[in-house]
Formats: C-alpha cells, structure tokens, sequence
C-alpha cells in the first residue's frame, strides 16, 4: 500500500534511500549552523522508545478501574488526575477522558493531522496516522472497528472524538468481567494501547472473547 | 484551506491496516525527522499551527502518497526556509553559511533539558476573560467559511448544526496563530454533532461525532 514505509528506491551506486539522503544531510547541516544538539535527539528518541508509552495511560485506566475517587476526579479534570501519576506536557497538555459504558463506545481520530495524547500513549502507530482511518473513522466508525474484529451493537451509542484543536482525547475502557481480585498493577497489564484508542475492548483475562 | 489533509468523510483509501507488533519508528531516519522536527520547533520560530500548516501546504499528490514522516520531513523544512532558520540556498546545498544568531542559539534545546521541556509542554489556553458567544446546550451551526489559510474547521461539519457540549474555556484561535496573526483568543467548546445530521440517513442513529470548536467557526443554529 502507499503509506508502506519501505517502498522507496535506492539511488544507484547507495544503499541509502532518497528520503533517508536527504534526512542525513538535513541533520548535518542543522548541527552544523548550531540549531540541533545531537545528544537532544538521542534524548528525544530514546524518551519515546523506551519512556513514554501506553504503559502510562494503563496506569491511568488500571487506577480509575481500582479507585472510584480518582475516576471521579479524572472525568471531571482529567489532566490534573492524570498529572497526579506523573504524566504531562507535550501534547497532553488539555486532556479530556471519555467513559465506555454498556451503552457509549467511544473513539478517537485526527481526521486533520494525527493529533494523539502523547503522554499517556507515546506517539501514535501507523494505521492511526493512515488515510483510511482518518477519513473513515467519523463517517463510518462501525465499519472502522470491524476492521479491528471489533462489533458494536445497535443499542451501543458510538461517540467519536475528532481532535480538531489542543484537547487530546484518552478512553477509559470498559474493565472486563472476572477481574475483582485483581491487583490495580495486574489490571494495568491487560489494557491495551488500541482499548485507549477505542478500537478494541480490554481483553477477559486467559482468552475468551475479548 | 480547502486540502488533501481534510480527510474527513473521503472514500477510497481502503481498510484500515493494523500493524502486528509496531515498532516506535520505522527505520532511523524515521526517528531522527522526529527529533530534529521537535528541536527545531524549540528554538520557537514558528507554532503549532505554523507548523501543521506546513505540512497542508505539500503539494496535494505528494502528500497523498507520503508517509506521516516524509509529510514531517517536507513540512520541517518548508518551516525552516519560511521561518529564516536556513536559507532556501542553505538547504539546497547542505552547507551553512552563517551560524545561527546568538539570541536564537541561546534557546537550542540541550540534552539535559529534554525532559523538562517535554514535561512542562505548551499552554494553549488563554487567562483572558473573554465573553463566551455561546451556553452549554447551545443549538449552533458550523459556519459554511473556506478559508485559504490554516483553519481547524473540517469540511465535514460545515453548514451542520450540532449542539455546544461543553465550553473548554478561552483558547488561542488557530486560523490566526497559523498566519502570525497573533492569539485572537475565544472560547473553545467541544460540540455534539448527530452522525445522521452530518453523513445523512444511512448513519446509525444513535452515533455521534464531537469536534472542538472556535467562537468563530460557529453561529447560532437556523430555525428548522
């Protein structure tokens, strides 16, 4: 498909690609004209490979599962709940938190750019940025989520959040049935960065229909 | 404006393909576009909507075909020519000719402050008491504007009546910042719009899509 990121030509007599020329030399004259510190963009890239993911929405979520106060406290101001875990800033800055009930099954897209909550779930994945989900995602959310095996009743009202300005949207999932004895840290475990999104539900532990 | 980048409601582009056990980046030259793009926004030459805007303005067949960090890449140095942090004859050649200004080296982003500049973000809202046009439970309509420039108003909605959900509070007004215009703050409410009254009768009936919105991107919703 186009948005492959491996379909590029080699230029001949290189092992490089084009776009990753251009890349290279981009960077040396940056660092050249003192505008970038590379040791800033080792910094950078390490923080969202290895520090800020959706591990830290799953604690957000497995905490409101755990605490009814704090569930309270973060649909009402979901930015300064989610600031009391210790994630913040960078395109976080104005969080709202949207609930999955038996009824309300909501999802989020950037139909615009690719607007995503980067504290609480790292940068967004590929299909989230691609064509097809941010055309498709307003106009036909049902048909979107069954390309993620996931069906939406009828009697399920299906909310979908464009992120058209600074808010950035987080889901609250639906916690699965057979978890009361669970640990908030073993609940963090089963939510899945793609439940955050709204594209899937928060898988019943040891299988069965998730 | 009127762009590729509107995507909302567009057929064609297939079903959405998840992608087993993703990587962060897709390659190295993925990773550095990213940083080098956050860097370079630090030195605070431009904005967000600055920045969004540049990506838009890559010509229609080249975004549709880019990947997210090729449109990154095409934007970033759209920004850095427009901007004055290269000359157009720098990046041509890959060859600095002058440092840049002191004033501006003064605010290059060091490793050791990563962290705490990625911790404390940006702040968007505006402590302005700016007059609201509009109460919660509010019938408005998107107003039917094409502007040329940046604007956050998807073709999608407008002409569509929706019903104002909540009111974020004074925000700065993209359309503006985009175009140096300054902050123009107005209220910011997040707006209900019926699926049906958006993509008519064949949408399902309960579903709904909330989009955030400007003061001036709205009115008062027409009689029915």
């Amino acid at each position: 498909m186009s948005e492959s990121p491996h379909d590029h030509d080699h230029p001949a007599g290189s092992h490089f690609t084009e776009v990753e020329l251009r890349v290279k030399a981009l960077e040396s004259l940056l660092v050249d004209k003192g505008a970038v510190d590379p040791a800033a963009l080792d910094r950078l890239i390490d923080t969202y490979e290895h520090r800020i993911g959706p591990r830290n929405g799953a604690r957000v979520v497995a905490r409101a599962w755990s605490d009814a106060a704090y569930r309270r406290r973060l649909l009402e101001d979901a930015t300064a709940a989610i600031a009391e875990l210790g994630y913040s800033g960078a395109q976080g800055e104005h969080m709202v938190v949207v609930e999955n009930t038996p009824r309300v099954h909501n999802l989020v897209v950037c139909t615009l750019c690719s607007c995503y909550p980067w504290p609480v779930l790292g940068l967004p994945p590929v299909w989230y940025k691609s064509n097809a989900y941010r055309a498709r995602a307003v106009s036909e959310p049902r048909a979107v989520l069954r390309d993620f095996c996931l069906e939406v009743g009828d009697e399920v009202e299906v909310r979908v959040w464009d992120s058209t300005a600074e808010i950035r949207y987080l889901v609250l999932p639906e916690r699965p049935p057979g978890t009361d004895s669970m640990s908030e840290a073993q609940l963090a475990e089963l939510v899945t960065r793609d439940a955050m999104i709204g594209v899937a539900q928060v898988p019943v532990p040891g299988g069965g229909a998730g | 404006m009127n762009g590729v980048h509107d995507m909302g409601g567009m057929h064609g582009f297939g079903r959405v393909e998840p992608e087993r056990d993703e990587p962060v980046f897709h390659g190295a030259w993925e990773k550095k576009v990213f940083s080098l793009r956050f860097a370079c926004g630090a030195i605070g030459k431009w904005n967000i909507d600055m920045a969004r805007h540049a990506n838009e303005r890559m010509p229609p067949a080249e975004y549709l075909a880019a990947t997210y960090y090729e449109r990154w890449l095409n934007g970033l140095e759209r920004l850095l020519v427009e901007r004055g942090v290269l000359s157009a004859r720098e990046l041509e050649t890959g060859r600095s000719v002058a440092p840049l200004p002191a004033d501006e080296r003064a605010r290059v982003l060091r490793a050791d402050a990563v962290d705490a500049v990625l911790a404390a973000g940006k702040n968007y809202r505006v402590d302005e008491a700016v007059p609201a046009r509009f109460a919660v439970g509010a019938a408005v309509a998107a107003r039917n504007i094409h502007p040329a420039g940046a604007t956050r108003l998807p073709r999608y909605a407008r002409g569509r009546c929706g019903v104002v959900d909540r009111d974020h509070g004074v925000f700065i007004f993209p359309d503006a910042n985009a175009a140096g215009l300054g902050r123009k703050p107005q209220h910011l409410y997040s707006v209900r719009f019926a699926a049906r009254e958006l993509w008519g009768e064949t949408a399902a009936p309960r579903d709904a899509v909330w989009l955030d919105l400007w003061d001036d991107y709205l009115e008062p919703a027409p009689a029915r």
